[in-house]
């Protein structure tokens, strides 16, 4: 269904006619560019500034992962995942440890269950952070760059206690978790999240009501609810164009139906809700840590694997298992012949195919707004090539 | 020695090579100060490895690139790409012939005897209109280096450099004009002193004309929030995307005398350039023990840090946003601007004293207006929202 959708992406006609007989500037606007967050390439028609059409080209990060995962047994596969999306390992992990799990109708014990959505959700904090930080200086504020990689650092420091990785964490497993968590780690995290509030608040401070960044932003890159649909877009920008949609609520997996947050949406469909969407992420994350940490602290003891048999060989069959990722629906479709390594492993990357609205989003713009739309888009390209 | 050749000859031309040193120096200091104060304001260190606390980094930063290798690329036009930042640098330089950094004093040189001469190069009597008209010069240079270097996004950040530059002198121009009209003088030192007669300084009854010159001087040194010619994140780096090494060097040192250029002009203008606050006013006069040239240099430094922490703070406007600022905004405020205090100053002195105290009253209960109309916003959803 994607690569459909993705062959149209990449061949949008050239709808803007030479006027008045003058030339067309063909721009090529990546892949060594430095807003477009790795080796994203646009191939631009401009009439002086303006848009006329922008044609991705995506693939300079393609690594074969899908066809890797062929080769892998079950358990092997889980670090090829860290590399899809490597600003957010932990919730790669989760969906496919769900998928093998659904597959195996294996149950994951409480404990872990919980340590995973805290996982996740500082993920979720870790990426929006990112995010923050790259598309403040791609419209040219570089203060809060700063202050959120204060932060950030706080979380990868926090995984990294963990798990010993930073980025590439690969720290779940099917069935539940390698490790427990290490003595004091929970105190330290809910530490984190009691003065995260604060912290938001200091970066709404830089950007919220900052008269030049709502002017950059309020009506930049506007991608309706009915749009985000038949694009199949999901995460943030479809609920920055009012559409209340998180699997978190509407499918919910492992303890998230016993968790109290708020699903936040704005309906303006534009940059700035988008923006606005993705603060208020930080707030509600915060919010399900904190949860999260005192559900742990309350119950310190427990299991945190389920029972998994020792080689891995589900029945044959196919199951499509999702998450919330920070970027949006992250979902794996895995296909057992049942045998030990997966017969097809299929991604769906929010990513990939949240950047197929991008020529929609960005005709009739100016280059400078080509740099806001691609940072309110929110992509990694290890995840877009795969 | 020969009178005649001695204010004819010798002090200018040691006050040239002073000024070019000094300027070229303190252009490379402010790299060095901006980098510092930004990282305070971003919670970090700065650079602080080389010398004592990093003082020395702008020096390895200047041998670094006067080393590095000079590239032009495949299918440029090598004359002009040679040509344009030395376009670029020498009206930035040139013009520090007439800023006037300090009195006239008698200095006592051993050898020569009592020598009398003010801080700057030479007081022109129409001093105003060559500073505006080398200052304009500097464009060539971005714009000729932009299409010299055979690169797409260069060519588009030497266009928006000029579009930029010409659109921003006119506002800078009218506040100007508000200044002349206040001081009734084109000379530098003239203003100065008619500031001093006036017991005025003129950001008082030209607060206006102040922030509008400001605001402009920003757009015209390419600095954040008006920083599009060379914005990073679109155009790579603009006009000298192609530059590297002594070349990109002299564009970055021409955009920092610039810089100091504009702080020193309104310092002039509009803060009574060398003089202390309240010249006239005898029991003020401890303040002397702060010689002019440092009231001066304080003057310029505030407005310097205005500008580091205009980058800390703002993001970028777009190109189309920024022209309709300057056109739409700037221009129509300045020329209203303009007859307000040519009105003022046809009353002569008690005008311009009203003026100051209405002006002040205003923007002040303005700004109270603005704040108090203004609510925090915060993403911050109620549970069940």
């Amino acid at each position: 269904m994607s690569d459909e959708r993705a062959g149209t992406a990449a061949s949008v006609p050239d709808s803007g006619e030479p006027m008045l007989g003058l030339r067309e500037m063909e721009l090529n606007f990546g892949p060594q560019h430095p807003s477009t967050h790795g080796v994203l390439r646009l191939v631009l028609k401009v009439d002086g500034e303006r848009i006329v059409s922008a044609r991705p080209d995506v693939g300079y990060l393609h690594r074969g992962t899908e066809k890797l995962f062929e080769t892998e047994t079950y358990p092997m596969v889980i670090p090829h995942t860290d590399r899809m999306d490597y600003v957010a390992a932990a919730t790669n992990n989760h969906a496919y440890c769900l998928a093998v799990e659904k597959l195996l109708a294996l149950e994951v014990p409480k404990r872990a269950q919980y340590i995973r959505v805290l996982l996740d959700e500082l993920q979720r904090i870790s990426s929006h952070l990112l995010w923050l930080a790259t598309a403040a200086i791609d419209l040219g504020a570089i203060t809060p760059f700063f202050y959120t990689f204060r932060e950030r650092e706080v979380i990868l420091d926090l995984f990294e206690d963990y798990c010993g990785a930073r980025l590439t964490l690969n720290c779940m497993r099917i069935g539940g978790l390698l490790e427990d968590l290490p003595p004091g780690w929970v105190e330290r995290t809910r530490a984190f999240a009691e003065v995260f509030d604060k912290n938001v608040d200091e970066y709404e401070d830089l950007l919220t009501e900052n008269r030049i960044w709502k002017q950059r932003t309020v009506g930049i890159g506007v991608l309706t609810a009915e749009q985000c649909i038949e694009w199949g877009v999901t995460g943030p920008p479809l609920r920055g164009a009012g559409f209340k949609w998180d699997i978190r609520r509407a499918i919910p997996y492992e303890c998230y139906s016993e968790l109290d947050f708020e699903i936040p949406a704005y309906p303006n469909a534009d940059t700035y809700d988008r923006y606005l969407v993705r603060v208020a992420e930080l707030r509600q994350s915060r919010r399900i840590v904190l949860q999260c940490c005192d559900w742990l602290l309350r119950n310190p003891e427990g299991e945190i694997r389920g029972k998994v048999p020792r080689v891995i060989k589900p029945v044959a069959g196919d199951v499509y298992a999702a998450v919330e990722a920070p970027k949006g629906e992250l979902g794996f479709y895995l296909v057992s012949n049942g045998g030990n390594k997966p017969y097809r492993l299929r991604v769906r990357p929010p990513s990939f195919i949240n950047l197929q609205a991008l020529p929609e989003m960005a005709k009739g713009h100016l280059v400078a707004d080509l740099v806001a739309i691609i940072g309110t888009i929110d992509i990694v390209l290890g995840e877009v090539d795969r | 020695m020969n009178e005649a050749l001695l204010y004819n000859l010798v002090i200018p031309a040691v006050k040239a090579v002073v000024a070019v040193l000094v300027v070229a120096t303190v252009a490379g200091i402010l790299t060095l100060i901006e980098r510092r104060v930004l990282a305070r304001l971003q919670v970090r260190q700065g650079p602080n490895r080389v010398g004592w606390n990093g003082v020395l980094q702008w020096v390895a930063d200047v041998v670094k690139l006067i080393f590095k290798e000079d590239v032009v690329p495949a299918n440029a036009e090598r004359g002009i790409h040679f040509l344009a930042p030395l376009l670029v640098m020498m009206p930035a330089l040139t013009v520090y012939a007439f800023i006037p950094w300090g009195p006239e004093t008698v200095w006592n040189i051993p050898g020569i005897g009592a020598v009398k001469t003010g801080l700057y190069g030479t007081d022109v009597n129409v001093g105003l209109l060559l500073l505006v008209a080398i200052t304009s010069i500097g464009v060539y240079g971005i714009i000729l280096g932009g299409w010299a270097s055979n690169s797409k996004y260069a060519l588009m950040g030497g266009l928006r450099s000029a579009a930029q530059l010409i659109s921003y002198e006119v506002p800078m121009g009218f506040a100007l004009v508000a200044a002349i009209l206040m001081s009734r003088s084109l000379s530098l030192v003239g203003i100065i002193e008619a500031q001093r007669e006036a017991h005025l300084w003129f950001v008082f009854p030209g607060v206006v004309a102040f922030f509008l010159y400001f605001v402009s001087g920003v757009a015209e040194t390419n600095r954040i929030p008006f920083d599009l010619p060379e914005a990073e994140s679109e155009l790579v780096a603009g006009f000298h995307t192609e530059y590297s090494g002594f070349r990109w060097a002299v564009f970055f040192l021409s955009e920092y005398a610039n810089m100091i250029t504009i702080s020193a002009v309104a310092t002039t203008l509009f803060l009574g350039g060398w003089l202390r606050p309240f010249p006239n006013v005898a029991w003020l006069s401890f303040l002397d023990v702060i010689p002019p040239v440092l009231w001066f240099v304080l003057k310029v430094a505030a407005f310097l840090f205005v500008y580091i922490w205009f980058r800390g703070t703002f993001p970028r406007y777009r190109f189309d946003q920024l022209m309709a600022l300057g056109w739409k905004v700037l221009i129509p405020v300045s020329i209203a601007n303009v007859l307000l205090v040519a009105l003022a100053a046809l009353w002569g002195l008690p005008g311009l004293k009203v003026l100051s105290v209405v002006l002040w009253v205003a923007l002040g209960a303005g700004f109270f207006v603005v704040r108090k109309g203004e609510p925090k916003r915060r993403t911050v959803l109620e549970a069940g929202a």
